[in-house]
């Protein structure tokens, strides 16, 4: 159980945005079993959280400049002028 | 007298030297139509200048013509400057085109429209070729100029509606000439990068020269190339230019391909509470249907009277009980029955029975043979009686009471006179005692002799 949360909190964004649209349409379409259509419910409740954490968590965004030997400098975009280019 | 006669070489030089005296054939502007058109693997040009009265052959060397932003066709009206000489190995004069541009409309719209319709007729532009743009990107790549207003208009849009999303920049020069080297570089040095989901390749507005790397085939073809998912986003919503044609996905502006390559995470987070509330709904509409479906059975006729479910089988049971009760005795009194013949058998077999059986078989027996006995023993008697009877009236001693007497020689009883010979030594026997006599004589003796 503990493991499967881990892997749940390492799951990429969109993988756990699809697995949760996945478990909606499989318990809407109500051919699963009561006691799988419970488990999904509560996967998919997680699922909902974990992604509901990312995204709150996700303040400020990071943008990292790589410059032609492969450098990664932090970078403003405020540094971005009115130039058109 | 001097020789009259010039030799071929000497007038065709005396000729060009007419010609490169003209001032006026020294820089020409002609206009005219392309016929006879030679891209001549040198980078040479060879082609024929016309009108409806004349031609004249014309040739544009490599460095010239490397300069073209167009490619020189057959049936173009253009505009050509340049000089007009003599070819002297063919002794002709020809025109040699230091530049050339299209007639009516700009050479870049010429360059344009043409290296379209190549790279369209080669399929670079196939929907089939067209890379799905990833809805949820964790990595967005952009290509521009680290100085310019759409590289800030890029990330205050992505931050603004998705900052989960981490963004790399690849700085490009966008405009001049290196644009083209640069921007096909960055393209490639973010696909070899790795991790990243869809990758926006832009510059802000600009005149059609700005633009003009992005109509370039060698950016057309790296973007094509690439296997990172490309929105373009060059000049504003009107320009349009052929890395738009060949992207996956095309963005009027910067901000806008920062638009498409990410979800507005507001609407995520409503999509996301929206699932959540789908689950509540789905599971709860499900528990109440189930609910409903074990109410129903309950409340179902065999459900509310379940007496009437089992009577028929405690109907059955009530008789099947009874046919028991009615077999088990039958099969009770049968058993008695057979048991009390059992009984009677055995009894009868019984070894006092026996015993009795024995005892009477013996007592018979016993009275049989003492029956017998006595009987033996009296018919015995009569017989000894009788036997008694006639021996008494064998007795020779009560035939020699009546005066009969009993002759012996030695233990012979002698029952014949011929028996005897004179002489011989005889006992007599009478009742009451013997004697001893001597045969004096028989006169039957003969008789026996004989």
């Amino acid at each position: 159980m503990s493991e499967e949360k881990q892997e749940t909190k390492d799951i990429r964004f969109e993988e756990a945005i699809g697995r949760l649209e996945e478990i909606v349409r499989r318990l809407e379409s109500g051919d699963v079993p009561l006691e799988d259509a419970i488990d999904l419910y509560k996967k998919g409740m997680e699922l909902s959280a974990v992604c509901h954490s990312k995204l709150q968590s996700a303040e400020k965004q990071l943008v990292t400049l790589i410059d032609k030997d492969g450098e990664a400098t932090a970078f403003d975009p405020a540094q971005g002028g009115n130039r058109d280019e | 007298m001097q020789n009259p006669y010039l030799t071929v070489g000497a007038l065709t030089k005396y000729i060009k030297r007419k010609f490169d005296a003209d001032l006026h054939l020294r820089d020409v502007y002609v206009k005219g139509e392309l016929s006879n058109v030679k891209l001549h693997s040198s980078g040479h040009v060879y082609f024929t200048l016309k009108d409806s009265r004349s031609r004249i052959n014309a040739a544009m060397f490599r460095a010239n013509a490397s300069k073209l932003k167009f490619r020189p066709e057959e049936g173009m009206n253009v505009l050509i400057r340049g000089d007009v000489n003599v070819y002297e190995a063919a002794g002709q004069y020809q025109l040699y085109a230091n530049s050339m541009q299209p007639d009516g409309v700009g050479e870049l719209f010429i360059a344009f429209e043409q290296l379209k319709e190549r790279l369209g007729k080669e399929g670079l532009f196939n929907a089939k070729w067209k890379q799905p743009i990833p809805a949820y990107p964790d990595r967005v790549g952009v290509i521009t100029a680290p100085t310019g207003a759409a590289v800030r208009d890029i990330c205050t849009t992505l931050n603004r509606r998705y900052p989960l999303a981490d963004v790399l920049l690849f700085p490009a020069v966008v405009q001049g000439a290196n644009a083209v080297p640069s921007i096909a570089s960055a393209i490639r040095q973010a696909n070899g990068h790795g991790g990243i989901d869809v990758l926006i390749i832009g510059r802000g507005g600009g005149s059609i020269e700005d633009l003009w790397a992005f109509n370039e085939e060698e950016v057309a073809r790296e973007i094509f190339t690439s296997r990172i998912p490309v929105i373009s986003a060059v000049g504003h919503e009107t320009d349009t230019v052929i890395a738009d044609f060949v992207a996956d996905l095309r963005a009027p502006t910067p901000t806008a391909a920062a638009e498409l390559a990410v979800p507005d995470s507001v609407e995520v987070s409503r999509r996301i509470l929206e699932s959540r509330s789908r689950l509540h709904q789905s599971l709860h509409s499900r528990l109440r249907q189930e609910q409903k479906r074990l109410e129903r059975l309950e409340s179902s006729y065999p459900m509310s009277f379940p007496e009437r479910l089992y009577r028929p089988f405690a109907e059955r049971l009530e008789l099947l009980d009874e046919r028991l009760g009615q077999s088990a005795s039958r099969l009770a009194s049968d058993r008695r029955q057979a048991i009390a013949n059992l009984d009677a058998r055995l009894s009868a077999r019984s070894p006092r029975e026996l015993l009795t059986q024995a005892q009477q078989h013996t007592n018979r027996l016993e009275e049989g043979l003492k029956r017998a006995a006595k009987e033996t023993v009296q018919r015995q008697g009569r017989t000894l009686d009788s036997a008694v009877r006639t021996l008494q009236a064998l007795n020779p001693l009560s035939v020699m009471d009546r005066g009969y007497s009993l002759v012996r020689s030695g233990d012979r009883v002698i029952k014949s006179a011929g028996e005897l010979d004179a002489g011989d030594k005889v006992s007599i026997s009478f009742r009451d005692g013997t004697i001893d006599a001597i045969v004096k004589g028989s006169p039957e003796r003969k008789d026996v002799e004989q």
